[in-house]
């Protein structure tokens, strides 16, 4: 690819951010999903949300396994490396990079297939594990790229275009999520957009794990009368329970919303998450309670959303194992090569 | 009364030993110490572990080969046989070669029927159990003991220098002082014995040599390890399976002590347990396309499940390093034992056209060397690279030489561009192959701000990395693929001749043999056992796939070629004709010499299977032609 000398003239209507970039900056290639898919609105979020973060648009690793939204990360930071791996196993190619250089955004993109199905394993095992990234998974109910196949993440009873019902219970991947020890949970809707680039926003500058399911309607395959994760469907029966927003050190954040109580989480760099409660009976804090609220209220067929769970001063792999600061990637002979004294004695204890 | 012995039926540093026990009695660190005494004495020695896949319980068995001569691959039969496992005597009275001794404890029931069992062999009861009920009250010290009782009377018997096993006592219970003195008690124990009531030695000797020189006794994963922390390996991830285990576990202990800031404490290498192999190569993956030097550790089945990566990562470019420690077989039991059996899986490994890079360490001191190399091959040619090691080189002590560094070395990272190099380039085309080698220039995340990201996916992209599906571009791909290819034989390590048959016959010979990996501690005796019939084989050790052009050349030059190896299907045999073929490898001149029963090859296994071959040619053409109509 030929570097071509970025135009000087910015269009006025573009705002520059705290680094001087704007939105475009942040963007990647031209998208070939389906025309309304709602993985390119979650791709949308993300440029947003790291645009108005501020963030050095080549400091990400952007990761995910094989499906449509598997394609996606080639859509936004196109100023960053990107891997489109192998079918359910991002989180694994996730870990290792993120070993390799800690100081990068990790942001891993999967598929409902690609992190309840043949992934769920690895999925399960990197929440554990405690990958300090945001994994975001576009869940549209379905095997977008194989045409329309039932995925675990399908409502039983739902149905299939040709209008045959899903006989299998559904793997919710947040209660999962939860359940192993994430810190931080949310579910959103690729539809909402305000409330997409908050949690987005949060989950990137979250010290350790993040996760978010968005539900991202597939207008080809699961997007009919009779589908639970539709455009219509969640229009009627999303139920935000926390929004979320970031707001950097010492910035005092102008807050758009009417009413509701808010609550300041303090993060380790002396940032904060501002968490809007809507609904008094919901609490963040509170694993069980969650998992709980998230069961009840499914069982009226509503889908709750928001910031779920939220955690903040938890170790993360880097800690747990003990790393060193600087990036194992940069690391050179003087640093790994234990050298020829210790060798001497490495032999001599063979002796 | 025996007939006493003579004194040039005495042999020295020339037997084979069998210790039976029983799984997780203690036994394995008094066998242990038993060869370590014999290496100190300076006398070349290999123990074998041959061991179930079980914890506590079931048999196992410790053969220690010495042999003043260096000969140390396995050999059939036992000169002296320690039978301490009850439900496996028959089968080690068996075992020993006529005139053989075997070692037992007199106090149990079984020691009759043993007795009767053979009168070709000498009886050896030592009242073990007994000797120990009135020195020790603990009952599970009393069990411990048992294996240094008879480690005194077998020093007593064999002329074991006592000094030197008490030495090895002192080392090993360095810190846990209180056990030194029973250790030493229990050796008495056992030496006065033999003394006072066992009489004369035995035939077989242990004198002090100078045959060990500066060599070292170690394994081949532990080996592997410390290769992978000079080599600058930083991440590694793996799942516990045998016989690679040892091998994580090595490199966690060294990269503690070896790779600790001293100030923080903090240490400059992650090793994770992943959930499976699948994952294991996925985080090596991932660390090797961002930067870090990695790998993982694992054995037949843990490569069968990173086919897929493995495939992924030959086409995506991205460096790997994947030790394959191979055993026999899928499941367990077996699986315990050696084989050389994923030759044709690893260099394969994958769909879609694939051929993986692959190193075949023979000693430890090689797979210290190939695994520190291993790195660089990967990171130069942006490939995984696969060293197949196995059971009998990772899990038993070898005599090595001892380990060598150049304090000049500086790791081959390859062609990764820095932000400097990027800003004085007009264009980055990361699959272009600009130097003609095939290998094209990698950029890592985050090295620069707009010059240099691009999008890795395993095909449909062309040599700037967009995306496409045009047949031109991917073939065009494939073909640089190749070329790379030949460009590791180049860089792989040249495969090791040995024309001492040439050199004997003044002439040039026409028959050779080639071989591999573990098989070198048989082969250079079972090439003297030839040569004492008459049969003068050059050898070609193979040392790596792709195949250089000496390997090409060795083939050429000789009508007859015996390819040693084990498994049951020839597989570096296929490969050869499979790689070779349009360079003349025919299948008719390459005959396989087979062994694959789980237990390391045999100089003698070699030696019978190439005479008989002959032998069998010269009937052949000695048979007078009987013409057939049809
Ligand atoms: C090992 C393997 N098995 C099967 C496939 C085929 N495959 C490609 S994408 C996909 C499902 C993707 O579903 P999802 O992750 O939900 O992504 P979506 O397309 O819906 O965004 C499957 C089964 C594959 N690429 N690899
Ligand atoms: S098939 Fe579905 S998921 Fe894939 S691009 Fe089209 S709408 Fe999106
Ligand atoms: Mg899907």
């Amino acid at each position: 690819m030929t570097f071509v000398a970025k135009p000087t003239a910015r269009h006025p209507s573009l705002k520059i951010n705290e680094i001087g970039l704007t939105r475009r900056d942040y963007e990647g290639s031209v998208s070939t999903l389906c025309a309304g898919c709602g993985h390119d609105s979650v791709s949308a979020a993300i440029v947003s949300a790291c645009a108005e973060l501020g963030l050095p648009p080549h400091k990400f690793l952007k990761i995910s396994g094989i499906g449509c939204s598997s394609k996606t990360p080639n859509y936004f930071l196109g100023h960053s490396h990107g891997f489109n791996s192998v079918h359910g196993r991002m989180p694994s190619v996730a870990t290792g990079a993120s070993l390799a250089n800690k100081e990068l955004y990790c942001l891993g993109i999967s598929g409902d297939g690609d992190s309840a199905s043949i992934g769920f394993g690895q999925f399960a095992h990197i929440v554990r594990r405690r990958i300090n990234m945001l994994y975001i998974v576009d869940n549209n109910g379905t095997y977008g790229l194989t045409k329309g196949q039932f995925s675990a993440t399908n409502d039983l009873g739902s149905t299939s275009k040709r209008g045959v019902p899903n006989l299998y219970e559904p793997i919710d991947l947040v209660s999962m999520a939860m359940q192993i020890g994430a810190t931080f949970v949310a579910r959103s809707f690729s539809g909402d957009k305000r409330q997409l680039v908050g949690l987005i926003k949060a989950g990137l500058m979250h010290r350790g794990f993040s996760f978010i399911d968005v539900i991202s309607p597939c207008v080809a395959f699961n997007n009919h009368n009779g589908s639970t994760k539709s455009f219509a469907h969640m229009r009627n029966m999303q139920r935000e329970v926390v929004s979320a927003d970031y707001v950097a050190p010492q910035v005092e954040m102008q807050i758009d919303y009417a009413a509701g109580e808010t609550e300041d989480v303090t993060m380790p760099d002396g940032a904060h998450l501002r968490l809007r409660k809507l609904h008094s009976d919901y609490d963040p804090h509170d694993r069980l309670h969650a998992i709980n609220y998230l069961g009840e209220r499914g069982r009226e067929g509503e889908v709750v959303t928001g910031l779920l769970y939220v955690k903040s001063d938890t170790e993360n792999t880097h800690d747990i194992l003990n790393l060193v600061d600087t990036p194992l990637n940069s690391l050179d002979e003087e640093d790994l090569c234990p050298g020829l004294d210790a060798l001497e004695s490495i032999n001599q204890s063979f002796r | 009364m025996k007939p006493a012995i003579k004194p040039k039926d005495i042999i020295y540093n020339d037997f084979v030993i069998r210790f039976a026990n029983v799984n997780g009695s203690g036994s394995a660190s008094a066998n242990g110490m038993f060869a370590h005494a014999i290496f100190r004495m300076g006398v070349p020695v290999t123990g074998r572990n041959i061991f179930p896949s079980n914890i506590q319980g079931l048999p196992t068995w410790f053969e220690v080969r010495v042999n003043e001569r260096g000969h140390l691959g396995r050999r059939d039969g036992a000169d002296i046989v320690v039978a301490m496992n009850a439900e496996t005597y028959v089968q080690d009275v068996d075992a020993l070669l006529p005139g053989g001794y075997l070692v037992f404890d007199s106090s149990k029931p079984m020691a009759r029927t043993l007795r009767a069992r053979r009168s070709d062999i000498h009886h050896i009861g030592i009242p073990i159990a007994n000797l120990l009920v009135h020195e020790f009250a603990d009952a599970k010290q009393r069990a411990l003991f048992k294996n240094i009782v008879y480690l005194g009377a077998l020093a007593e018997l064999l002329e074991i220098d006592m000094d030197v096993l008490k030495h090895m006592v002192d080392d090993q219970y360095r810190g846990k002082d209180a056990l030194i003195a029973p250790n030493y008690h229990a050796l008495d124990i056992g030496s006065g014995y033999a003394r006072d009531y066992l009489g004369e030695h035995l035939r077989f000797r242990v004198r002090p040599s100078d045959q060990v020189g500066n060599r070292i006794i170690v394994d081949g994963n532990t080996s592997a390890a410390l290769g992978a922390l000079y080599g600058g390996a930083s991440v590694c991830a793996w799942y516990p399976i045998t016989p690679s285990t040892s091998m994580a576990e090595a490199f966690e202990k060294y990269a503690a002590q070896h790779r600790k800031d001293p100030d923080s404490g903090q240490i400059k290498a992650a090793v994770v347990q992943a959930e499976d192999e699948l994952s294991a190569i996925g985080m090596v993956i991932g660390a090797g396309w961002n930067g870090a030097r990695a790998f993982t550790c694992t054995s037949g089945p843990g490569v069968s499940l990173m086919n897929e990566f493995l495939g992924l990562a030959y086409f995506a470019e991205i460096p790997a390093v994947l030790f394959d420690i191979q055993r026999a077989g899928p499941s367990t039991g077996m699986p315990t034992r050696t084989q050389q059996s994923d030759i044709l899986l690893s260099v394969y490994a994958s769909h879609g056209d694939t051929k993986q890079i692959v190193l075949l360490p023979s000693s430890p001191k090689e797979c210290f060397d190939f695994a520190a190399d291993a790195f660089d091959l990967a990171d130069r040619l942006q490939t995984p690279v696969l060293v197949l090691s196995d059971l009998d080189l990772g899990m038993n002590d070898h005599l090595s030489e001892p380990f060598e560094w150049d304090a000049e070395r500086r790791y081959d990272r390859g062609k990764v561009l820095s932000a400097d190099d990027l800003d004085r380039m007009d264009q980055f085309s990361r699959y272009l192959d600009v130097d003609g080698d095939g290998i094209g220039y990698r950029t890592l995340p985050g090295a620069h701000p707009d010059k240099g990201a691009f999008f890795t996916r395993g095909t449909s992209r062309d040599e700037h990395a967009a995306y496409t599906e045009a047949p031109e571009a991917y073939i065009r791909n494939m073909e640089r693929l190749l070329v790379k290819w030949d460009t590791a034989k180049t860089l792989v390590p040249k495969a090791e001749i040995d024309q001492r048959g040439t050199d004997a016959n003044a002439n040039a010979n026409d028959m050779g043999v080639i071989y591999y990996g573990s098989t070198e501690a048989a082969m250079g005796e079972a090439l003297e056992l030839l040569s004492e019939r008459g049969i003068q084989l050059d050898a070609m050790r193979i040392r790596a796939v792709p195949f250089g052009d000496e390997v090409v050349r060795f083939i050429a030059a000789h009508e007859t070629l015996f390819v040693v190896e084990q498994n049951r299907d020839g597989q570096m045999r296929q490969l050869l004709i499979a790689e070779l073929g349009e360079h003349g490898v025919a299948s008719q001149s390459l005959h396989s010499i087979l062994y694959y029963g789980g237990l390391a090859i045999s100089a003698g296994e070699i030696y019978e299977q190439i005479l008989s071959w002959i032998e069998e040619q010269m009937r052949e053409r000695m048979r007078p032609r009987v013409l057939k109509f049809s």
